[in-house]
């Protein structure tokens, strides 16, 4: 096979099967990283957790101390011949195990909120998925369109961006109060908060996508007598879309990373609500079931959206996408069809 | 290669065998199609403003095969870019039938050097672009579509996405693409100016025998010799800072042409004279030898 590929060469691709060997690997690493601090005693474990209490009356069972503070006590009673305490080397309690926060990633979906009209889990992270998803939405509604107009003309990009490029050093977070003040306490200032966020970058990172579109394309289609809307949505987007839509793949991570900081905005709702729950509990293996959930959302989303991007814009290899070749068996060509 | 006049016995450019000078006084008679009057083109620049053509006028006659060369600097690309309203004219009018353009519009097709085939239209669907713009139904644009890759031999690729296709076959499509609106005349920016040499070979032989099937006028930018002398009735040759109209040659080559007649004595004679009109003569450069010299004395 690849028996004498190298490892590392500037600029050069490695074969598949390394290629999808190191995508294992990189997440296989951290895993097999966590499990060894969780499950090798002689590599952390700076606590330990009290079994029986013997005589000691200063621990109860369940009580986790420093291994320092454990020796010390067990001395203590040692030295008056008192029954020592029994006890096992831990991680500390935020410091959860593999196999723990798995299981809590199970749990925290069956297991009944505490208290009377809680949200479930799920409903918490369906409302975190609703508030990211309206912010984008209504960012990309006007940051998508002023992107563009901004790329395409010279006047658009000089009145408008100035003052993007200004506004975009606010940290969304300061808003928090205001969105309050202005829109209540419900999800309206958390969409808000989204929405500013995404919305001055997402212009401008638009902009200059649009920026890098070829224009000679737009000179030929001028010449093939294509007035100005012909040329704006049968041309410059077209052409600008496989990169836009990339942009806007990295856009909805941004959103993502404003999503805990709009949460805690007025009341506390949706993931970020649960997670604070959580490790007021000191359920810390809920917390991490929880942090884990968005990441797979987010890597989940992102998977999807490109394999779509990889169809839609199958002609960028010069290749027909799955939905043109499910469309073209549909339809019989016009030869057949006549 | 700038000796070899001296040795070789060759003609003047300016005769014309009776074929050859039938064929354009033909031409010549024919109504003009585009004029260009006056043209002018300044840029602003750090120390006001760099003229870059100054008072270009030149017609084209209908049918006619008209390249124009010149030194890099002269603004060929330009001329030709402001035929078809791509640049602002700074002063002068360009006449389409009599009448003065502004805009760019269907009547003056371009291909351009870049391939700008639509990357995300295929074959057939790029051609169909400016015939869906100007109106036609979808079934006629395909109809249409259809033939015009036939006639440049790609109909069997009409499904395929650009970046399937070599550089050569899509600058046959974006030919095609130009031809189906029916312009009035072919604005061609150094279309083969990307691809190599055989292909070029190949590529104009291919603009020959569309040009003598199709009834259109064609302006060609190039800036090789052998090229300009091979496709055109007529050659524009334009010096440098500021453009200016040099002078226009009759090319005295009989048609139908091929390679062959790259050794003619013609075809040699012509390409010598463009090439001494082109390149500063022997005396200028030892004029600058002369300079340096002085120069050189001086620095001593």
């Amino acid at each position: 096979m690849y028996k004498h590929e190298k490892w590392f060469r500037f600029g050069k691709d490695l074969s598949p099967e390394r290629v999808r060997g190191l995508t294992i690997a990189s997440f296989m690493l951290p895993l097999i990283l966590w499990s060894a601090i969780s499950y090798i005693p002689a590599l952390w474990h700076p606590e330990v957790q009290i079994n029986e209490t013997g005589d000691s009356i200063y621990f109860d069972a369940g009580d986790r101390v420093d291994v320092e503070t454990f020796a010390l006590e067990n001395k203590n009673l040692a030295d008056s011949d008192s029954i020592p305490m029994v006890g096992k080397r831990v991680n500390p309690v935020y410091f959860p195990a593999p196999h723990e926060v798995t299981k809590a990633f199970y749990y925290a979906f069956v297991t009944e909120p505490r208290r009377d009209g809680e949200p479930w889990f799920h409903e918490s992270v369906a409302h975190s998925v609703r508030v990211v998803f309206w912010g984008f939405i209504l960012s990309s509604l006007f940051g998508v369109p002023l992107g563009i107009l901004c790329g395409v003309f010279t006047t658009f990009s000089k009145l408008i961006e100035p003052f993007v490029e200004f506004f975009r050093y606010f940290p969304a977070p300061v808003f928090g109060a205001l969105a309050v003040a202005i829109l209540g306490i419900n999800d309206a200032p958390k969409v808000a908060i989204i929405f500013i966020g995404t919305f001055f970058q997402q212009v401008l990172v638009i902009a200059n996508t649009t920026r890098t579109v070829d224009f000679s394309l737009v000179e030929a289609a001028q010449t093939l007598g294509a007035k100005p809307g012909r040329l704006l949505f049968k041309v410059v987007i077209p052409a600008v879309l496989p990169k836009l839509y990339m942009d806007m793949r990295i856009l909805l991570g941004w959103a993502w990373t404003y999503l805990i900081v709009a949460e805690v905005v007025g009341t506390s709702t949706g993931i970020s609500w649960f997670i604070n729950q959580q490790a007021k509990y000191r359920m810390f293996e809920n917390v991490y079931a929880a942090i884990l959930v968005l990441g797979f959302i987010g890597l989940g989303t992102d998977m999807i959206l490109a394999a779509i991007g990889r169809q839609l814009f199958a002609w960028e290899g010069g290749r027909k996408s799955v939905f043109s070749r499910l469309f073209s068996k549909t339809v019989p060509a016009p030869a057949e069809a006549l | 290669m700038m000796n070899m006049p001296s040795k070789l016995n060759l003609p003047s450019y300016k005769e014309q065998s009776q074929q050859v000078k039938a064929r354009l006084d033909e031409v010549k008679s024919q109504p003009i199609v585009i004029e260009v009057d006056k043209l002018v083109k300044e840029f602003p620049s750090e120390d006001g403003v760099r003229r870059i053509l100054d008072q270009v006028s030149f017609k084209v006659h209908k049918r006619e095969f008209l390249s124009i060369i010149g030194p890099s600097g002269c603004g060929k690309s330009t001329v030709i870019r402001m035929m078809a309203c791509l640049e602002d004219i700074t002063d002068g009018l360009i006449l389409v039938d009599g009448y003065p353009v502004s805009e760019p519009g269907a009547d003056r097709g371009m291909v351009f050097q870049k391939y700008t085939l639509f990357p995300w239209l295929t074959v057939k669907k790029n051609v169909m672009f400016g015939l869906e713009v100007g109106g036609a139904s979808k079934f006629d644009a395909e109809r249409d579509a259809l033939q015009w890759l036939d006639i440049v031999g790609l109909e069997p690729y009409a499904d395929l996405y650009p970046a399937q296709l070599s550089g050569g076959m899509q600058q046959r499509v974006a030919i095609a693409r130009a031809l189906a609106n029916k312009p009035k005349v072919l604005l061609m920016d150094e279309p083969f100016g990307a691809l190599d040499a055989q292909t070029r070979a190949k590529m104009q032989a291919y603009l020959l025998q569309i040009w003598k099937k199709i009834d259109i006028t064609i302006i060609f930018i190039t800036h090789d010799l052998d090229e300009a002398v091979y496709l055109s009735d007529r050659v524009l040759v334009l010096e440098a800072n500021p453009g200016r109209v040099q002078e226009l040659v009759e090319v005295p080559v009989s048609r139908p042409r091929s390679p062959d007649q790259f050794l003619s004595p013609e075809f040699l004679t012509t390409k010598i004279h463009l090439e001494e009109l082109i390149h500063p003569s022997a005396k200028e450069t030892q004029d600058e030898f002369e300079v340096v010299k002085m120069v050189a004395r001086e620095a001593d």
